[in-house]
């Protein structure tokens, strides 16, 4: 090696080098570490929720005969739909599951028979026909009735049959039918519309997110219409128009402490306010709106402010130059470059707004509720409280549906995300 | 205040004892001057000496920073645009304003030329709106270049195109003074070139005051020339003047790179 005096060339400096270079590996190794353990995590989570959850979405029903007895529904052969309402259709379907298997007399076997279906849903079925059609009395129906939900457990394989039957949910007898019932192809598994199509309900073969999805629309419907327009022109007031003094950096201090505040505080908020000084009904989306909008608030301020900021001053010069007025350089140049921005932080808020349970609960929005809501005013709950109501249940069959009701939350959230992104890249025309 | 020979031209504005603060931290410390109505005014001088912040004194671009404040008097044509009862957003329409960046609007040419007209109501219908901005891109030299893309972004064009559309953007609504704030710092040797020719067509017509850090631009372009330096007009008169023979040392030194 020629003979050089820099101090970049002496064995030190070498040595220095790869000091540097090491420390470059290892911050990259724990980085490449961080990744690995959060998408592991990830995984564990997605496929412990799906491996769960899939089972929620078949279900198994009965094809059975059923004999409607005029001399049990209508003896006064009146036909008078309200009368028939009241008729006792759990004895019907005990008649048509005794038919079915005549040899079944004892007491307590009947029981067991009769609990292979759904106690409630299964007369309950019959029953809105009859209503809807009080023609069908006195004739016999082919019909598809809900199991119950210890016989789909059964069939799906969360129940083991190798347990001693006394510690088992179903016993050997009624083990023994749904294995001829399955043979003959009278029971058979099927998609579970239910679950999709129907409010909660006791029974876990008969409830569903239909309530809870619409209630969350509702909520969500109030809440993007408190928190967008007024938070968007709350953050175009603090960036343009707002004089420098000490209350307005208050008012900013306190909108990004507000961000962090825990979100049940807003829930007891709501409660005070709007429950019971404005005396507006519980549990209805229209509270459970107006706290979720003020949760949001915030969040959407700062993302507006974000963006407006981002927007180069050069662009409201360029329209003040001209003589266009303060207003008019926001509302014509400012604004629509910073609209995706907007956009998407809006509706990051909003899919904030979706996962809230915490402040729900304390307006009253964690009721049992088996009517899907038809409007703001009526009670309703939404999805992350249904969630947390099921994940409540004891019951085995409840599990599956907790985490299936995870899985459409969670899907819910992917297309309000994607929706985002889409839309910003989409409107994001860079010129 | 320099000599100023107003029997060449009438007087643009008359300044009496202006200063600029900035959040109470003086920029300029009390500036005498008459500017012409016609040609070129240039401001030269070492970097913040407070050249910018005078020009933005008249189009009362100032107003729009927080914490500066402007005192003294400014008269256009003999009124007073610092009075309460001006409206600055009219005196912007008589004063336009080149930024150092070109700033067009991230939008069509068409319409960031049709925007100024569009705003103050200047054209009663879309062939009057056409003819505007046909104009004023043929007066900013730019007409050929784009007539055929007139729906293609503003911000698509070269820097110097774009400079020249801003220029069209500020000619569109008929102003009287046109502000030019180092227009030409971000433009390479040709489309400088190019900008220059336009100043010089553009000063038979309207009042230009040009910020500019090149001394040879001004003495090039400008027929009178100010030299500030921190924050004082130190020497002010015909560029030839200025240039041949300077009254003040501090204008000598800067002129011929001795300092600055």
């Amino acid at each position: 090696m020629p003979e050089n005096n820099s101090i970049h060339a002496s064995e030190y400096a070498l040595k220095r080098l790869n000091k540097r270079h090491m420390r470059e590996r290892r911050f990259k190794m724990a980085g490449l570490g961080a990744i690995f353990v959060a998408v592991f995590a990830l995984i564990w989570l997605m496929s412990s929720i799906l491996g769960s959850g899939y089972k929620a979405f078949y279900t198994h029903s009965m094809t059975m005969d059923i004999e409607l007895t005029e001399s049990l529904l209508d003896p006064q052969k009146l036909r008078e739909p309200d009368k028939l309402r009241k008729g006792n259709f759990r004895l019907i379907i005990q008649n048509s599951l005794y038919a079915r298997f005549p040899d079944v007399t004892d007491r307590k076997a009947r029981r067991e028979l009769f609990d292979i279906v759904s106690s409630s849903g299964a007369p309950n079925l019959i029953r809105q026909m009859v209503y809807q059609n009080p023609d069908l009395v006195g004739q016999t129906l082919t019909i598809k009735v809900p199991t119950s939900d210890h016989v789909d457990q059964l069939l799906k394989g969360n129940i083991d049959r190798n347990v001693k039957e006394e510690r088992r949910k179903v016993s050997d007898r009624q083990i023994a039918w749904v294995d001829e019932l399955i043979a003959s192809g009278e029971i058979k598994a099927g998609f579970n519309t239910c679950f999709f199509f129907c409010a909660d309900s006791q029974d876990a073969e008969l409830a569903g997110i239909m309530g809870a999805f619409i209630g969350s629309l509702m909520t969500l419907f109030i809440t993007a219409l408190i928190a967008i327009p007024i938070g968007i022109g709350a953050a175009i007031w603090l960036d343009e128009f707002a004089p420098r003094n000490k209350l307005v950096d208050f008012i900013e201090i306190n909108i990004n402490n507000l961000a962090a505040v825990p979100s049940i505080i807003f829930g007891v908020l709501g409660l005070a306010i709007f429950i019971n000084f404005f005396g507006m009904p519980r549990s209805a989306p229209i509270v459970g709106g107006l706290v979720l909008g003020l949760r949001a608030l915030p969040t959407v301020i700062i993302a507006t402010r974000a963006t407006l900021m981002a927007v180069p001053q050069s662009i409201r010069d360029g329209a003040l130059s001209v003589g266009a007025s303060h207003i008019q350089a926001v509302f014509h140049h400012k604004l629509p470059q910073a609209g995706p921005g907007i956009l998407t932080g809006s509706i990051i808020a909003m899919a904030q707004a979706l996962g809230e349970t915490a402040p729900l609960l304390m307006v009253g929005m964690v009721a049992y509720l088996t009517e899907i809501p038809d409007g703001v005013t009526d009670p309703a709950t939404v999805l992350p409280v249904q969630i947390f109501i099921w994940a409540g249940n004891a019951e085995r069959a409840w599990i599956e549906k907790t985490s299936a009701a995870i899985i459409l939350l969670l899907l819910v959230l992917f297309l309000i995300n994607g929706f985002a992104i889409w839309l910003r890249n989409k409107l994001e025309k860079r010129w | 205040m320099s000599k100023i020979d107003s029997e060449i031209s009438k007087i643009k504005f008359t300044c009496k004892d202006v200063r600029v603060a900035y959040s109470g931290k003086e920029a300029l410390h009390g500036i005498n001057m008459a500017i012409d109505d016609r040609g070129v005014t240039a401001f030269i001088g070492p970097s913040g000496c407070g050249k910018s912040s005078f020009l933005r004194v008249f189009n009362r671009m100032n107003d729009t920073i927080a914490g500066c404040t402007v005192t003294g008097e400014v008269y256009m044509d003999g009124q007073d645009i610092y009075a309460p009862s001006l409206d600055p957003v009219l005196l912007r329409a008589r004063v336009g304003m080149v930024f150092q960046k070109p700033n067009p609007f991230p939008k069509s040419i068409y319409d960031n030329v049709a925007y100024g007209p569009r705003i103050h109501g200047l054209a009663s219908n879309k062939a009057e709106l056409d003819h505007i901005v046909e104009k004023s891109l043929q007066r900013a030299g730019l007409w050929e270049e784009v007539k055929d893309r007139l729906k293609d972004s503003g911000t698509g064009l070269s820097g110097g195109q774009q400079q020249r559309l801003v220029i069209a953007r500020a000619i569109a609504v008929s102003p009287e003074v046109i502000l030019m704030d180092e227009p030409a710092s971000a433009l390479d040797p040709i489309a400088t070139a190019r900008l220059e020719e336009l100043i010089e067509e553009l000063s038979q017509k309207y009042c230009i005051v040009i910020v500019t850090h090149s001394m040879a631009q001004a003495a090039r372009i400008s027929q009178r020339t100010a030299f500030f330096h921190m924050g004082d007009l130190v020497e002010y008169g015909l560029t030839t003047n200025i240039f041949t023979n300077p009254a003040d040392p501090r204008t000598q030194d800067y002129i011929t790179g001795r300092t600055g």
